[in-house]
């Protein structure tokens, strides 16, 4: 077990503990930027849409994991950043402005939302947020000069200073793009859980009357929190448009919404790196399925494909698979697995008995 | 002037007068204990107080300002701390979070420059550190500065939550049973805290007890109640031999 010698308050407030954490997240990082010289074009889109779907994650963690309040309606924020972006740059404005823009209007119409939803936590909440949802699908129909109503729109493919960043011509471009983004709002994700804003989202979560008895304002810190939270996911939205290149309302289903709730609670409520190692597995399982039924169909001679509905079940039953047997998710067992390895072998079984999970939201008021 | 002064307070819920008619003072740098029987209505005046319920009529002041119509989390910001009966910790943060939690209302960053951890976040987070420190110091707290909540013993969890009101720097602080479900040395330790609060720190200490030791041992004045109203109030000497006192907690003889 790595025990640090601290000499200053720096080093709690340092995003690393120690320089072996700073070296491994740079590793992390170059590994990421040189990803489109070692893998070709398949992968490479998965692996941007696998960076989207975490950065959509991140946006519903600091609702769920880190301020308690779930929500169902997630997809209808990726929708408004979908299309506020697809419709600003149909404008003429460039992407450098009508992406942050995108996130600004799905982040405002979150807080504008959150004002009278907070009051409500729990399921319902939840509740809420769904019928929130339904109304910005139907709002995305009815509005059909912006969104192109049920036949959908086009992305405009993105160009900064000349340069293309289109999905299909210049994907490598493309990916460092979102890298790039993924890797920014994580940064401030991170500053953000070490400031004292992050600690008034952690206090509202676990206790709402001794949060107000130290002075934090419990209806404002909800909507702000609710407020970064869909403006994350609505820019999300926006680089999921470009991804899908041609898209309608039925890209932002109701499915989307659950699925993004599968990312934070599987990869563990609470924890910036859940809602990566969350978005790998959901983004991820579909297509390691496909690949394993493919190989034994290759194989053995099984025709598995022609089964209907095999793979979604094998996929749901994984995802409850994890919830019986890993509450805290994947980060949790990482935690676990890493404890396991430092103090190896003096680890013992109740280590971690007293590990609850943090999708509690009823609480007196 | 007091420090804080309540007057005719009273609180109906429906029928139940849970407090009716409540008036008192509590001076600067003093001791003053609420006591009486379960139900008396000892920690509704507390959240009386902290703005929690809103009173049916009376005035609390504080400071000369009445806090009456201020809402919950506006208190702090004032200078009034408190603890709950039933511990209310942040359990799945560690105890150096807890008590950064106190410092809120002297953060002076807006949301975006933590965001952006701007240099002048850094500074007011080594400031917290800095008063957090010192409550660390005074209650003894080092051995558990980076243990989760959860999973701590009782005994530790309410001196943590006495920790998060003093991180506050608080000119009243509200103990709410501050012994109660400790063992004796735990209480002495208490008592002594809160001797220092008001000694070292120049505080005034508002408090619920039913451990008449430590109520006698620290308290300067004693007010009972029972069924909303005030039995008596004096010195904890007084307060003990007043027959209404007695009546409430062991009923009346019979004629």
């Amino acid at each position: 077990m790595r025990v640090v010698f601290k000499t200053s308050y720096d080093n709690d407030i340092d995003l690393h503990e120690h320089g072996y954490e700073r070296a491994r997240t740079v590793v992390l990082l170059v590994v990421m930027v040189l990803l489109p010289f070692v893998v070709g074009d398949y992968y490479l889109a998965e692996a941007t849409n696998t960076l989207i779907w975490a950065l959509a994650g991140m946006g519903l963690m600091i609702a769920v994991g880190h301020t308690g309040q779930v929500s169902l309606g997630h997809a209808a924020f990726l929708a408004i950043g979908a299309y506020t972006d697809a419709a600003l740059m149909a404008a003429g404005l460039p992407f450098v402005v009508a992406f942050p823009l995108a996130g600004l209007a799905a982040g405002l119409f979150g807080a504008l939302i959150a004002i009278p939803a907070v009051r409500m936590s729990g399921i319902y909440l939840a509740i809420a947020t769904l019928a929130v949802f339904v109304i910005v699908e139907e709002l995305v129909i009815l509005l059909e000069p912006i969104t192109g109503g049920v036949g959908g729109i086009m992305a405009p493919s993105i160009s900064i200073f000349g340069l293309s960043f289109d999905r299909y011509a210049a994907l490598p471009n493309f990916y460092w793009l979102v890298l790039g983004i993924v890797a920014l709002v994580t940064w401030g994700y991170a500053n953000l859980m070490r400031s004292p804003t992050g600690r008034s989202f952690l206090a509202v979560r676990d206790s709402e009357v001794s949060a107000r008895a130290l002075g934090i304002n419990v209806t404002r810190t909800r909507a702000l929190a609710f407020g970064l939270s869909s403006g994350v996911t609505g820019l999300a939205g926006a680089l999921m448009g470009h991804y899908i290149g041609f898209f309608n309302y039925e890209l932002f289903s109701v499915i989307i919404s659950i699925n993004l709730l599968l990312v934070v609670t599987i990869g563990g409520l609470g924890s910036i790196q859940g809602a990566f190692l969350g978005a790998i597995l959901i983004t991820g399982m579909p297509q390691l399925i496909a690949i394993l039924r493919d190989g034994v169909n290759a194989n053995f001679g099984f025709d598995l494909g022609g089964i209907p509905g095999l793979d979604t079940m094998v996929f749901s039953m994984i995802l409850i698979g994890f919830i019986i047997f890993e509450p805290a998710g994947l980060y949790g067992r990482w935690r676990k697995v890493r404890a396991w390895i430092e103090v190896f072998p003096l680890a013992r079984r109740d280590m971690f008995r007293r590990h609850k999970t943090y999708l509690k939201t009823e609480r007196m008021k | 002037m007091s420090l804080l002064e309540v007057n005719d307070l009273a609180v109906h819920f429906g029928g139940v007068k849970a407090v009716d008619g409540v008036s008192f003072s509590v001076e600067r740098g003093e001791v003053f204990a609420i006591i009486g029987p379960n139900g008396a209505g000892k920690s509704t005046i507390f959240n009386l107080i902290s703005r929690i319920y809103q009173p049916t009529r009376g005035t609390i002041r504080f400071d000369g300002q009445d806090i009456t119509g201020l809402k919950a989390h506006d208190i702090a910001k004032l200078g009034i701390a408190r603890t709950f009966q039933n511990i209310e910790l942040f359990d799945h943060s560690t105890v150096l979070d807890n008590l950064l939690m106190g410092r809120h209302t002297h953060r002076a960053s807006s949301f975006v420059e933590d965001i952006l951890f701007l240099p002048k976040v850094r500074r007011e987070e080594r400031d917290h550190r800095r008063h957090v420190e010192q409550v660390i110091e005074f209650l003894e707290l080092e051995s558990y500065r980076n243990k989760m909540i959860e999973g701590l013993p009782y005994g530790v969890r309410k001196v943590v939550e006495i920790g998060r009101a003093l991180a506050i720097g608080p000119k009243l602080i509200l103990l709410d049973e501050p012994a109660s479900g400790l063992s004796v040395e735990e209480t002495r330790d208490v008592a002594f805290w809160i001797e220092d609060m008001r000694r070292d720190m120049g505080l005034t200490v508002l408090m619920v007890e039913h451990d008449m030791s430590l109520v006698n041992q620290v308290s300067d004045r004693v007010m009972a109640v029972a069924n909303g109203q005030p039995l008596a109030l004096g010195s904890p000497e007084m307060v003990q031999a007043h027959p209404d006192v007695k009546a409430a907690y062991l009923g009346t003889e019979a004629a």
